[in-house]
């Protein structure tokens, strides 16, 4: 294994270990894939040969053709143009609902556990009633409100997801904050910033990311949900979801429509966690 | 069976090989070429350090290896049984009434949700022996052999309904029912206080003559294995070292590792350090009147009270020990010292000035005064920093220091407790027990305090280790004039570095005394009974021991 070889050679050499970050090949294909994904959304529109919302074919579900290189969906749009803009709507939204959820969540999971007390007991309380919120109708409530945009999308399923990740942090770091390294910190005198960030997150970051890939893959889905609602990303744009969801009915007559969208999804899906589960045990597993 | 004579040992071990795989898909050799007899009856003791290979040894005996690890040669026979050439079935069909086993943590061998009586009686169960019946007449007939109190009616309890040192025999009851020849202890009574680890000895003692079985007994405590063995042998590194009769070891010890092991059983005493009259400053630490506990508090008081009215004083330059037997309130002591626990009543003066009972409260000067050592630097240090942010923090925290210069002390540092440079660029989960404890003590320096608060700092500590910890800590003292509170559950290590001893109990000081007088000279009943509680390096010491039972029971729990 590379990580433990690494850090036999730090016997002997009186240079400082900086962070090598050495991945398994499984991890590399992971994170390719997402970085692929990440550069078709970046520069979908010059990649995209048809506008997504144009019928640019005079029949429905299409075969594949040099055209249309993955077929043509329920009213003849290109299904190749429509998954790279969708890319935008999937891997951006999620991503960006993921990251704030998570980072919100630990943060506030992590003083809850260190800070303890009323405020611990406030928190857990209001975020548990919070998490009994139907997640489909809480979108449908805030969206009929404020009307469908990308921001209240990503805030939307922030707000949906945020309540578990908190739950998840505030559990590992309960358990870590009893260790006597954290007392050791708190009778130095530190402050609760510094317990937090430097003594109990590197501890937890190992579950976290993997919880991190799950909601990842559950906002994925929600979004494709709200979307089907007509509550999701609005047309003539749509992320993978809506275009698996709009297209179902080709499924019977053979068409190509449905499946690459599919496709899409579970690379993306598949990557993640493959990436996450197979970051460098230095990461992921500090508690050995 | 037929016996067998005496001549014919009941276990060979002949040039056994154990070896290991490691995460690193390295080849490791752990034991490396042991021989050993044991005759029938015998009682065979395996000592060393961790790591010396006694437990995978034991464990080979009943064919059985830790996962990774595998038998790669040799031989080991047990009576008729060459144990190292039977098949998994048939090792299984030899556990239970060939070999039996006792773990070190009887806690953690008990199904907590089962009564004991049930799990006491599963080997003859699973090897059909006896009807369920007779095996339960016949395990109360072992609860009795083991003075259990009321052999008739502990069975029907839960593991948690009995006290550890109760609990322990019972695992022994456990191994003894399936009447194997062979027993084997593993480290039976080194989680239990020196009180209880008596009674616990007498027990398996008097258990091993009546029934005539052979044992191993594991274990890193010289004196406890010479109460107890018949013949010693010395491991370390996985080869044998030396073997013995039990008054050979003791008395005339061949091998130098062996004289290292019974120079380590005790340490060098302290000269201790005068009160100097004309040294007219304050006291470094004074504790008045000091009430703490746990729980909700309902005015003003803990629902739990730990410690009450505990006054003591130390001066500069002095050591105060502080003993006594897990619950005591030793280490909430210090924790009530260092703030980390409020106590709600009484005061702790630093020379002469108070400390807030709070840490929110207290100035960051006053912080870095007191500092405190835990005992396990497995959890007292953090697994994701490396050895350099380790002592680094406090440095930078406390005195600013950054970049080169930063650098620098904490080599110095390192160096102070006698590790090489390079370390600090490692994880703790890459160093040693006795290391990281180094480390520990150097974050503890690094604040520069005057006061260091040491929590059963050597007690998962090798001997050997635990004694250089204790040269350093008087070598630091001597550089740095730094004052210990250093408590411990240990006597001798207690009177190897300490002045002045307080004796507690249920979170009462119960006697104070100077260290050099402690063994002759303590009045109160209860000092009494835990100096005479620690087994010495005699062989006769448990058999002449006499204890008043009524004081035995007045000061205990069980």
């Amino acid at each position: 294994m590379t990580v433990s070889a690494s850090s036999t050679t730090a016997e002997e050499t009186d240079a400082p270990e900086g962070p090598k970050f050495v991945f398994n090949w499984v991890g590399r294909i992971g994170l390719s894939v997402i970085v692929f994904w990440a550069i078709v959304a970046i520069f979908g529109p010059a990649l995209a040969p048809h506008p997504p919302g144009e019928i640019v074919d005079w029949d429905y579900f299409g075969p594949v053709t040099s055209e249309f290189w993955m077929g043509t969906d329920y009213l003849g749009r290109d299904i190749f143009s429509r998954i790279i803009m969708g890319a935008r709507y999937t891997v951006g939204i999620a991503l960006a609902a993921v990251t704030l959820a998570c980072t919100i969540g630990v943060l506030l999971g992590m003083v809850a556990a260190v800070a303890g007390g009323w405020f611990d007991m406030i928190l857990s309380r209001f975020l548990d009633a919070y998490n009994g919120i139907p997640s489909l109708l809480f979108g449908l409530v805030v969206v009929a409100a404020v009307g469908s945009s990308i921001p209240v999308l990503v805030l939307t399923l922030t707000a949906i997801y945020m309540p578990g990740s908190y739950r998840f942090a505030r559990a590992l770091a309960v358990n870590i904050n009893t260790m006597d390294f954290v007392t050791v910190a708190r009778a130095r005198g530190e402050a609760t910033p510094y317990l937090i960030l430097r003594e109990i997150f590197p501890n937890i970051l190992g579950p976290v990311l993997a919880d991190l890939g799950l909601r990842f893959v559950f906002i994925v889905l929600v979004l494709s949900g709200l979307s089907f609602l007509g509550l999701g990303v609005q047309p003539p744009n749509a992320d993978w979801g809506a275009l698996v969801r709009e297209n179902i009915e080709g499924l019977s007559l053979g068409a190509p429509a449905v499946l690459f969208p599919s496709v899409a999804i579970a690379s993306l899906t598949i990557s993640v966690n493959m990436f996450i589960d197979n970051l460098p045990t230095r990461i992921r597993d500090r508690s050995e | 069976m037929p016996q067998k004579s005496n001549d014919t040992p009941l276990v060979t071990v002949r040039d056994l090989k154990i070896g290991a795989v490691t995460d690193a898909k390295r080849k490791v050799e752990i034991i490396n070429g042991v021989d050993f007899d044991i005759a029938p009856g015998e009682i065979l003791a395996l000592i060393g350090e961790s790591g010396s290979g006694k437990t995978t040894i034991a464990l080979s005996l009943m064919g059985h290896t830790r996962p990774g690890c595998s038998i790669n040669g040799g031989q080991i026979r047990i009576g008729d049984n060459e144990v190292t050439a039977m098949t998994t079935r048939q090792r299984a069909a030899m556990r239970g009434t060939e070999v039996s086993y006792v773990p070190q943590s009887a806690a953690a061998a008990f199904n907590p949700s089962q009564r004991i009586m049930e799990q006491v009686i599963e080997i003859s169960t699973i090897h059909g022996l006896m009807s369920k019946a007779k095996a339960r007449e016949k395990a109360v007939e072992l609860f009795r052999a083991l003075a259990l109190p009321d052999p008739d009616t502990i069975g029907n309890r839960y593991p948690h309904q009995v006290s550890g040192g109760q609990l322990q025999r019972l695992s022994a009851a456990m191994a003894l029912i399936g009447d194997p020849r062979l027993v084997i202890f593993d480290e039976p009574t080194t989680a239990l206080d020196v009180t209880t680890q008596i009674e616990v000895l007498r027990a398996f003692k008097s258990a091993m003559a009546d029934g005539g079985c052979a044992g191993v007994y594991v274990s890193h405590d010289l004196a406890v294995v010479a109460q107890i063995a018949d013949r010693i042998v010395v491991l370390r590194g996985g080869e044998v070292q030396e073997v013995g009769t039990c008054e050979q070891i003791l008395n005339d010890p061949q091998h130098p590792y062996t004289r290292e092991l019974i120079a380590a059983f005790e340490p060098a005493g302290r000269t201790p350090q005068p009160v100097s009259a004309a040294d007219q400053k304050k006291p470094i630490l004074e504790v008045l009147d000091l009430h703490a506990g746990y729980g909700t508090m309902r005015d003003g008081v803990p629902s739990a009270k730990i410690l009450e009215n505990v006054n003591f004083r130390l001066e500069h330059g002095r050591n105060l020990g502080v003993i006594g037997e897990s619950g005591s309130g030793k280490s909430t002591l210090a924790r009530a010292i260092a703030g980390i626990l409020p106590p709600y009543r009484g005061t702790v003066l630093l020379e002469g000035h108070e400390l807030k009972p709070d840490l929110a409260s207290r100035s960051k000067e006053d912080l870095r005064r007191v500092q405190i050592v835990f005992q396990l630097a497995d959890t007292a240090l953090n697994p994701g920093h490396s050895i350099a942010n380790i002592i680094g923090r406090p440095l930078t925290f406390y005195h600013g220091l950054r970049g080169k210069a930063l650098e620098a002390r904490v080599i110095e540092l390192l160096d102070m407790v006698h590790l090489p440079a390079n370390m600090r660029h490692r994880l703790p989960s890459e160093l040693s027990g006795g290391q990281k404890q180094r480390v520990n003590l150097a974050r503890a320096l690094a604040a520069e305090p005057e006061l260091i608060l040491c929590d059963e700092i050597t007690s998962a500590l090798d001997t050997v280790v635990a004694t250089a910890i204790l040269e350093l800590l008087k070598e630091l003292q001597s550089e740095l004039g730094l004052s210990y509170m250093f408590i411990s559950h240990d006597l001798s290590t207690v009177e190897a570095i300490c002045d002045d001893v307080l004796v507690m109990h249920k979170g009462v000081v119960v006697e104070a005394l100077p260290a050099s007088q402690m063994s002759e000279h303590a009045t109160h009943p209860y000092s009494r009974l835990l100096i005479s509680s620690i087994p010495k390096l005699d062989t006769g010491w448990l058999s002449s021991l006499e204890q008043d039972p009524e004081l035995v029971a007045q000061f205990s729990d069980r």
